[in-house]
Protein backbone atom coordinates (compact mmCIF):
# COMPACT_ATOMS: atom_id res chain seq x y z
CA UNK A 1 0.00 0.00 0.00
CA UNK A 2 2.55 2.61 1.22
CA UNK A 3 4.85 1.03 -1.71
CA UNK A 4 2.12 2.24 -4.77
CA UNK A 5 1.89 5.56 -2.48
CA UNK A 6 -0.30 7.85 -4.27
CA UNK A 7 -0.11 7.20 -8.37
CA UNK A 8 -0.90 11.01 -8.69
CA UNK A 9 2.10 12.00 -7.01
CA UNK A 10 4.12 9.80 -10.09
CA UNK A 11 1.65 11.71 -12.60
CA UNK A 12 3.02 15.11 -10.65
CA UNK A 13 6.61 14.28 -10.66
CA UNK A 14 6.41 13.38 -14.23
CA UNK A 15 4.87 16.36 -15.66
CA UNK A 16 8.23 17.98 -15.08
CA UNK A 17 9.87 15.85 -17.32
CA UNK A 18 7.24 15.09 -19.32
CA UNK A 19 6.90 19.05 -20.53
CA UNK A 20 10.81 19.15 -20.59
CA UNK A 21 10.97 16.22 -22.89
CA UNK A 22 8.88 18.47 -25.43
CA UNK A 23 10.94 21.60 -24.52
CA UNK A 24 7.07 22.67 -24.32
CA UNK A 25 6.15 24.68 -21.09
CA UNK A 26 2.29 24.08 -20.15
CA UNK A 27 -0.40 27.25 -21.05
CA UNK A 28 -2.08 29.40 -18.19
CA UNK A 29 -4.90 27.84 -19.05
CA UNK A 30 -3.59 24.63 -18.50
CA UNK A 31 -1.82 25.85 -15.33
CA UNK A 32 -4.92 26.93 -14.08
CA UNK A 33 -6.57 23.50 -14.33
CA UNK A 34 -4.16 21.62 -13.18
CA UNK A 35 -3.61 23.65 -10.05
CA UNK A 36 -7.50 23.61 -9.72
CA UNK A 37 -7.75 19.88 -10.30
CA UNK A 38 -4.98 19.24 -7.83
CA UNK A 39 -7.19 21.22 -5.30
CA UNK A 40 -10.33 19.50 -6.19
CA UNK A 41 -8.67 16.03 -6.20
CA UNK A 42 -7.43 16.98 -1.82
CA UNK A 43 -11.07 18.07 -1.37
CA UNK A 44 -12.48 14.29 -2.27
CA UNK A 45 -9.73 12.62 -0.28
CA UNK A 46 -10.35 14.63 2.62
CA UNK A 47 -14.34 14.55 2.28
CA UNK A 48 -13.92 11.18 2.57
CA UNK A 49 -11.15 11.14 5.65
CA UNK A 50 -14.10 13.28 7.68
CA UNK A 51 -16.68 10.24 6.95
CA UNK A 52 -14.36 7.36 7.36
CA UNK A 53 -11.44 8.58 9.91
CA UNK A 54 -11.48 7.57 13.53
CA UNK A 55 -8.83 9.75 14.88
CA UNK A 56 -10.29 13.20 15.77
CA UNK A 57 -6.49 15.05 14.33
CA UNK A 58 -6.94 13.21 11.50
CA UNK A 59 -10.44 14.54 10.87
CA UNK A 60 -9.70 18.22 11.75
CA UNK A 61 -6.59 17.67 9.33
CA UNK A 62 -9.39 16.62 7.05
CA UNK A 63 -11.51 19.60 7.49
CA UNK A 64 -8.77 22.45 6.89
CA UNK A 65 -8.17 20.61 3.92
CA UNK A 66 -11.58 21.30 2.54
CA UNK A 67 -11.64 24.29 4.24
CA UNK A 68 -8.87 25.86 2.59
CA UNK A 69 -8.37 24.14 -0.47
CA UNK A 70 -12.25 25.41 -1.60
CA UNK A 71 -10.82 28.67 -0.37
CA UNK A 72 -7.96 28.39 -3.13
CA UNK A 73 -9.89 27.39 -5.63
CA UNK A 74 -12.62 29.70 -5.38
CA UNK A 75 -9.89 32.76 -5.92
CA UNK A 76 -8.34 30.54 -8.76
CA UNK A 77 -12.13 30.82 -9.91
CA UNK A 78 -12.52 34.22 -8.99
CA UNK A 79 -9.32 34.68 -10.79
CA UNK A 80 -9.43 32.62 -14.69
CA UNK A 81 -13.14 34.81 -14.63
CA UNK A 82 -11.58 38.42 -14.09
CA UNK A 83 -9.03 37.37 -16.91
CA UNK A 84 -10.82 36.10 -19.26
CA UNK A 85 -9.06 32.43 -19.18
CA UNK A 86 -11.43 29.26 -19.93
CA UNK A 87 -9.00 26.59 -17.83
CA UNK A 88 -8.06 23.60 -20.33
CA UNK A 89 -8.02 20.66 -19.50
CA UNK A 90 -4.91 18.29 -20.41
CA UNK A 91 -3.09 15.32 -20.09
CA UNK A 92 -1.50 16.00 -16.72
CA UNK A 93 -4.90 17.10 -15.46
CA UNK A 94 -6.88 13.71 -16.57
CA UNK A 95 -3.99 11.28 -15.09
CA UNK A 96 -3.81 13.38 -11.63
CA UNK A 97 -7.93 13.06 -11.85
CA UNK A 98 -7.83 9.30 -13.19
CA UNK A 99 -5.00 8.28 -10.87
CA UNK A 100 -7.04 9.89 -7.75
CA UNK A 101 -9.69 8.22 -8.27
CA UNK A 102 -8.20 4.64 -8.03
CA UNK A 103 -6.75 6.17 -4.54
CA UNK A 104 -9.64 7.00 -3.28
CA UNK A 105 -11.35 3.53 -3.90
CA UNK A 106 -8.07 1.69 -2.73
CA UNK A 107 -8.49 3.79 0.55
CA UNK A 108 -11.84 3.29 0.90
CA UNK A 109 -11.00 -0.42 1.40
CA UNK A 110 -9.05 0.36 4.84
CA UNK A 111 -10.82 1.16 7.84
CA UNK A 112 -9.95 2.33 11.64
CA UNK A 113 -6.10 2.72 12.55
CA UNK A 114 -5.01 1.38 9.31
CA UNK A 115 -7.17 3.79 7.27
CA UNK A 116 -6.21 6.98 9.06
CA UNK A 117 -2.60 6.76 8.89
CA UNK A 118 -2.67 5.61 5.24
CA UNK A 119 -4.94 8.80 4.78
CA UNK A 120 -2.41 11.31 6.25
CA UNK A 121 0.71 9.11 4.83
CA UNK A 122 -0.91 9.84 1.23
CA UNK A 123 -1.62 13.54 2.47
CA UNK A 124 1.86 14.23 3.08
CA UNK A 125 3.19 12.50 -0.22
CA UNK A 126 0.86 14.21 -2.08
CA UNK A 127 1.29 17.81 -0.91
CA UNK A 128 4.89 17.10 -1.19
CA UNK A 129 4.30 16.44 -5.06
CA UNK A 130 2.29 19.25 -5.47
CA UNK A 131 4.70 21.49 -3.68
CA UNK A 132 7.30 20.11 -6.27
CA UNK A 133 5.55 20.93 -9.31
CA UNK A 134 4.51 24.55 -8.25
CA UNK A 135 7.71 25.18 -7.60
CA UNK A 136 9.91 23.68 -10.52
CA UNK A 137 6.78 23.96 -13.59
CA UNK A 138 3.41 25.39 -12.73
CA UNK A 139 5.26 28.69 -11.19
CA UNK A 140 8.14 29.28 -13.27
CA UNK A 141 5.66 28.43 -16.62
CA UNK A 142 2.99 30.92 -15.10
CA UNK A 143 3.50 34.32 -17.67
CA UNK A 144 -0.01 36.07 -16.27
CA UNK A 145 1.57 37.86 -13.08
CA UNK A 146 -1.72 37.31 -11.03
CA UNK A 147 -2.08 33.52 -11.88
CA UNK A 148 1.53 33.56 -10.27
CA UNK A 149 1.32 35.16 -6.91
CA UNK A 150 -1.70 33.16 -6.46
CA UNK A 151 -0.18 29.71 -7.05
CA UNK A 152 2.53 31.09 -5.07
CA UNK A 153 0.08 31.42 -1.93
CA UNK A 154 -0.82 28.03 -2.96
CA UNK A 155 2.39 26.89 -2.33
CA UNK A 156 2.63 28.31 1.07
CA UNK A 157 -0.72 27.01 2.03
CA UNK A 158 0.33 23.63 0.88
CA UNK A 159 3.69 23.56 2.18
CA UNK A 160 1.73 24.70 5.31
CA UNK A 161 -0.23 21.55 4.90
CA UNK A 162 2.40 19.53 4.75
CA UNK A 163 4.23 19.77 7.82
CA UNK A 164 0.58 19.74 9.39
CA UNK A 165 -0.28 16.55 8.02
CA UNK A 166 3.81 15.30 8.95
CA UNK A 167 2.60 16.22 12.59
CA UNK A 168 -0.68 14.49 12.70
CA UNK A 169 1.65 10.79 11.09
CA UNK A 170 3.96 11.45 14.04
CA UNK A 171 1.58 11.53 16.63
CA UNK A 172 -0.59 8.41 14.52
CA UNK A 173 3.23 6.42 15.10
CA UNK B 1 -7.35 83.74 45.16
CA UNK B 2 -9.74 81.99 44.32
CA UNK B 3 -7.96 79.79 41.74
CA UNK B 4 -5.01 80.05 44.75
CA UNK B 5 -7.40 77.00 46.17
CA UNK B 6 -7.64 74.97 42.99
CA UNK B 7 -3.72 74.56 42.41
CA UNK B 8 -3.17 71.83 44.80
CA UNK B 9 -5.94 69.75 43.93
CA UNK B 10 -4.09 70.44 39.93
CA UNK B 11 -1.01 69.24 40.96
CA UNK B 12 -2.20 66.61 42.59
CA UNK B 13 -4.49 65.99 39.90
CA UNK B 14 -1.47 66.52 37.44
CA UNK B 15 1.59 64.41 39.41
CA UNK B 16 -0.70 61.93 40.15
CA UNK B 17 -1.40 61.38 36.27
CA UNK B 18 2.40 61.61 35.50
CA UNK B 19 3.15 58.86 38.46
CA UNK B 20 0.05 56.36 37.35
CA UNK B 21 1.92 53.43 35.16
CA UNK B 22 1.68 53.49 31.39
CA UNK B 23 -1.61 52.74 30.11
CA UNK B 24 -2.20 49.55 27.90
CA UNK B 25 -0.91 49.62 24.38
CA UNK B 26 -3.19 48.07 21.41
CA UNK B 27 -0.82 46.24 19.26
CA UNK B 28 -2.07 45.27 15.76
CA UNK B 29 -0.58 42.05 14.60
CA UNK B 30 -1.35 40.99 10.58
CA UNK B 31 -1.77 37.92 8.30
CA UNK B 32 -1.60 38.44 4.92
CA UNK B 33 -0.69 35.68 2.19
CA UNK B 34 0.49 33.06 5.46
CA UNK B 35 3.07 35.47 7.26
CA UNK B 36 2.26 37.23 10.63
CA UNK B 37 3.14 40.83 10.55
CA UNK B 38 5.48 42.27 12.27
CA UNK B 39 7.18 38.79 12.96
CA UNK B 40 8.28 39.99 16.29
CA UNK B 41 6.78 42.01 18.21
CA UNK B 42 7.05 43.60 22.07
CA UNK B 43 4.52 44.21 24.32
CA UNK B 44 3.65 44.60 28.00
CA UNK B 45 1.58 42.48 30.23
CA UNK B 46 -2.12 44.19 29.39
CA UNK B 47 -1.34 45.20 26.22
CA UNK B 48 -4.50 44.39 23.96
CA UNK B 49 -3.22 42.44 20.73
CA UNK B 50 -5.63 43.25 17.63
CA UNK B 51 -5.08 39.86 14.91
CA UNK B 52 -5.97 41.29 11.89
CA UNK B 53 -6.40 38.34 8.99
CA UNK B 54 -6.11 39.16 5.71
CA UNK B 55 -6.07 35.97 4.12
CA UNK B 56 -9.27 33.92 3.05
CA UNK B 57 -8.03 31.05 5.21
CA UNK B 58 -8.68 30.80 8.87
CA UNK B 59 -5.45 30.99 11.23
CA UNK B 60 -4.36 30.70 14.51
CA UNK B 61 -2.27 32.38 16.89
CA UNK B 62 -1.14 29.56 19.14
CA UNK B 63 2.00 29.96 21.90
CA UNK B 64 3.95 26.85 22.18
CA UNK B 65 4.12 27.17 25.69
CA UNK B 66 0.27 27.16 25.97
CA UNK B 67 -0.12 30.80 26.86
CA UNK B 68 -2.46 31.34 24.43
CA UNK B 69 -4.39 29.94 21.63
CA UNK B 70 -6.33 32.64 19.74
CA UNK B 71 -8.46 31.73 16.48
CA UNK B 72 -8.13 33.95 13.33
CA UNK B 73 -11.51 33.59 11.15
CA UNK B 74 -10.65 34.36 7.22
CA UNK B 75 -11.42 38.44 6.64
CA UNK B 76 -11.81 39.40 10.45
CA UNK B 77 -9.92 40.90 13.03
CA UNK B 78 -10.10 39.20 17.14
CA UNK B 79 -8.55 40.66 19.82
CA UNK B 80 -7.13 39.38 22.89
CA UNK B 81 -5.11 40.51 26.03
CA UNK B 82 -1.82 39.42 26.81
CA UNK B 83 -1.96 38.39 30.67
CA UNK B 84 1.67 36.39 30.87
CA UNK B 85 4.98 37.51 30.54
CA UNK B 86 7.65 36.03 28.69
CA UNK B 87 9.16 35.90 24.82
CA UNK B 88 6.93 33.55 23.73
CA UNK B 89 6.99 31.44 19.96
CA UNK B 90 3.62 30.99 18.41
CA UNK B 91 2.62 29.47 14.68
CA UNK B 92 -0.56 28.76 13.21
CA UNK B 93 -1.69 25.37 13.87
CA UNK B 94 -3.67 24.70 10.48
CA UNK B 95 -0.12 26.35 8.39
CA UNK B 96 2.84 25.47 10.84
CA UNK B 97 5.03 26.99 8.70
CA UNK B 98 3.62 30.10 9.95
CA UNK B 99 5.95 30.99 12.99
CA UNK B 100 6.24 34.67 14.88
CA UNK B 101 7.61 35.61 18.13
CA UNK B 102 5.80 38.20 20.96
CA UNK B 103 8.01 39.60 24.01
CA UNK B 104 6.14 40.52 26.52
CA UNK B 105 7.16 42.01 29.58
CA UNK B 106 5.63 42.35 32.86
Amino acid sequence: MFIRLSAAIAALSLLGNAALAQGAKPTDPQIAHIAYTAGVIDINAAKQAIAKASNKDVKSFAQVMVRDHEAVNKQALDLVKKLKVTPEDNDTSKTLSKQATEKLAELDKLKGAEYDKAYVANEVAYHKAVNGALETQLIPSASNAELKSLLQTGLKIFQGHQQHAEQVAAKLK
Amino acid sequence: MRWGCYLPVMTALLFGAMAAPARAATIQIATTDLVFAPSEVSAKVGDTVEWINKDVFAHTATARNGDFDVMMPPKKTVTSVLKKAGTIEYYCRFHPNMKAVLTIAP
